[in-house]
């Protein structure tokens, strides 16, 4: 009990502190998850609602496997983009391993089948609900995916939040990829791996409360964003 | 949905792959505008802080920037054998020879040494206090059946480990599972799994010292000169991977067995300890 006690006082102190270091692992973080998830939206929502809409042979064996690799090990992935952008791989010329860039992409690859997979979902209740309409109106699938991404932007929004969620909290690739170097790969979730490691209980657990005090604050700007748009915009 | 509106939309998306694209390059373009060499080393010299405390007296001298990758001995030869570290600073000689002979790496040199220490509960069930002998504190545990934690993770400490077993007549694969708990995991991880269920394990001196989480471990075996411990540094060999940068790796390995560093590497301590003992140049390994 006592590390649990620590942990929140430590927690409280690195937060009010602005500790410079914490702070730079939150940036390495924050840009990794965020940019990671970002691409992944723009790959697999198109995909999720492709999925959803279109009729092709082997649809379902592929809403099958995007489904199961929802469950993808992100260690794997990890061990995965490591090989790929080894030196000694087919991606190795490009020198990202052990860089930001190497992190996002083995990101990007954990979070697309997450999103690609519940915005499919989205898209298919949503086009039950609004399928005649677009067809009386002679929508092509590519204008319906349009308009449904409109309708159900809350939905997706909530969708994607949750790749951010999976991106943040994940250790196992970008500890792999990145190689948790102080001062320019290490985030939070390789800093609290680290400090487990070195037996400070409490300040593996004080970081553990600063990632999910920012994880907060980035869905609270999400629902932010999402409560001005719904009074103002729509 | 007009026409005008559908354009819009697509000019946003656009725009946002612009600008993610440009993020996205920002922090790789800027990396690689200062210098830097990929260091793979093990997780005791990271942990212990001899590289926070050593790496900016470097980058102040030389500007170089040093990425650590901390990971078992073992891993840091693979790494370094695929060609994605440019010099290696790990602790099993046997291995590290071996490496360098197979033309992976070249100019080993020795850099300093620390001991490992046996660690274990304090109420000592297995009655290996101050025996100042290795493979007697092993067979005692083996003979006790007492749970004992391993890194089991190919690492420098693994090894010597496993050597210990060997001389003590041990054969520790058959009780896997029973006393003798095969973790698969860094000296940190071991030491918490240890604590955890209060069971003996080795661990180097560096990792043992810095560790927060000791329980009712105790150290209880040191001193015999089979846990004498060898750290040294090898150049990646750039023949085999030409982005190997020997140059600025050169100049690390030149730097550490410098007489200043030595010096440095002697006053660290924590705790009132000084950790790693330098002795470079007592005994040079050339190719």
């Amino acid at each position: 009990m006592e590390d649990i006690y620590a942990a929140f006082a430590t927690a409280a102190g690195l937060i009010l502190n602005l500790d410079g270091d914490l702070l730079e692992i939150i940036g390495v973080s924050l840009q990794v998850s965020l940019f990671g998830v970002g691409i992944a939206a723009l790959v697999a929502l198109p995909l999720g609602g492709a999925v959803a809409l279109l009729r092709f042979p082997g649809r379902k064996i592929l809403i099958v496997f995007l489904n199961a690799l929802m469950g993808l090990p992100p260690v794997v992935v990890g061990l995965v983009v490591y090989l790929l952008l080894s030196r000694s791989g087919p991606l190795g010329m490009l020198g990202l391993l052990f860089t930001v860039t190497g992190m996002v992409i083995a990101q990007c690859l954990l979070v697309t089948p997450l999103i690609a997979a519940l915005s499919r979902q989205v898209f298919e209740d949503l086009w039950v609900e609004y399928a005649e309409q677009l067809r009386s109106l002679g929508a092509k699938p590519s204008r319906a995916v349009f308009t449904l991404l409109k309708e159900g932007k809350y939905s997706l929004l909530t969708v994607v939040l949750a790749g951010f969620g999976r991106a943040i909290a994940e250790v196992g690739s970008v500890l792999i990829v990145g190689g948790n170097i102080a001062h320019y790969t290490r985030t939070m979730t390789t800093a609290i791996a680290l400090e487990t490691s070195k037996g400070d209980l409490a300040l593996a657990l004080a970081l553990g409360i600063t990632l999910i005090i920012i994880a907060s604050f980035v869905n609270a700007l999400a629902y932010l964003t999402k409560d001005v748009l719904e009074r103002y915009v729509v | 949905m007009s026409l005008i509106n559908l354009l819009r939309k697509i000019k946003i998306t656009a725009s946002m792959q612009v600008l993610l694209l440009l993020l996205l390059l920002g922090p790789g373009t800027a990396a690689t505008a200062e210098e830097f060499i990929t260091l793979s080393s093990t997780t005791s010299t990271q942990n212990s802080g001899l590289f926070d405390y050593l790496l900016p007296k470097f980058k102040e001298k030389t500007g170089i920037d040093v990425h650590v990758i901390a990971v078992g001995t073992g891993q840091a030869l693979k790494l370094a054998e695929k060609g994605d570290a440019d010099v290696i600073l790990v602790h099993d000689k046997d291995a590290e020879l071996k490496f360098v002979k197979k033309g992976y790496g070249m100019e080993r040199r020795e850099v300093m040494y620390n001991d490992f220490v046996i660690v274990g509960p304090k109420n000592d069930p297995a009655g290996v206090r101050g025996l100042k002998d290795a493979v007697q504190s092993f067979g005692k545990i083996a003979a006790a059946q007492s749970n004992f934690v391993s890194r089991a993770d190919d690492s420098g400490t693994h090894r010597q480990e496993l050597r210990l077993w060997e001389e003590a007549r041990v054969d520790v694969k058959a009780s896997s599972g029973k006393w003798y708990k095969e973790v698969g995991a860094g000296m940190g991880a071991t030491l918490n799994t240890a604590a955890g269920i209060n069971a003996y394990t080795m661990s180097d001196r560096a990792t043992w010292v810095t560790f927060r989480n000791k329980a009712d471990l105790e150290l209880l075996d040191e001193g015999d000169p089979k846990l004498f411990n060898q750290y040294a540094v090898i150049l990646v060999n750039p023949s085999l991977h030409k982005n190997v940068k020997t140059e600025a790796a050169r100049q690390f390995s030149d730097w550490l067995v410098s007489p200043e560093t030595q010096t440095l590497i002697g006053s660290f301590q924590v705790e009132g300890q000084v950790l790693f003992h330098p002795n470079a140049g007592q005994a040079v390994t050339a190719k």
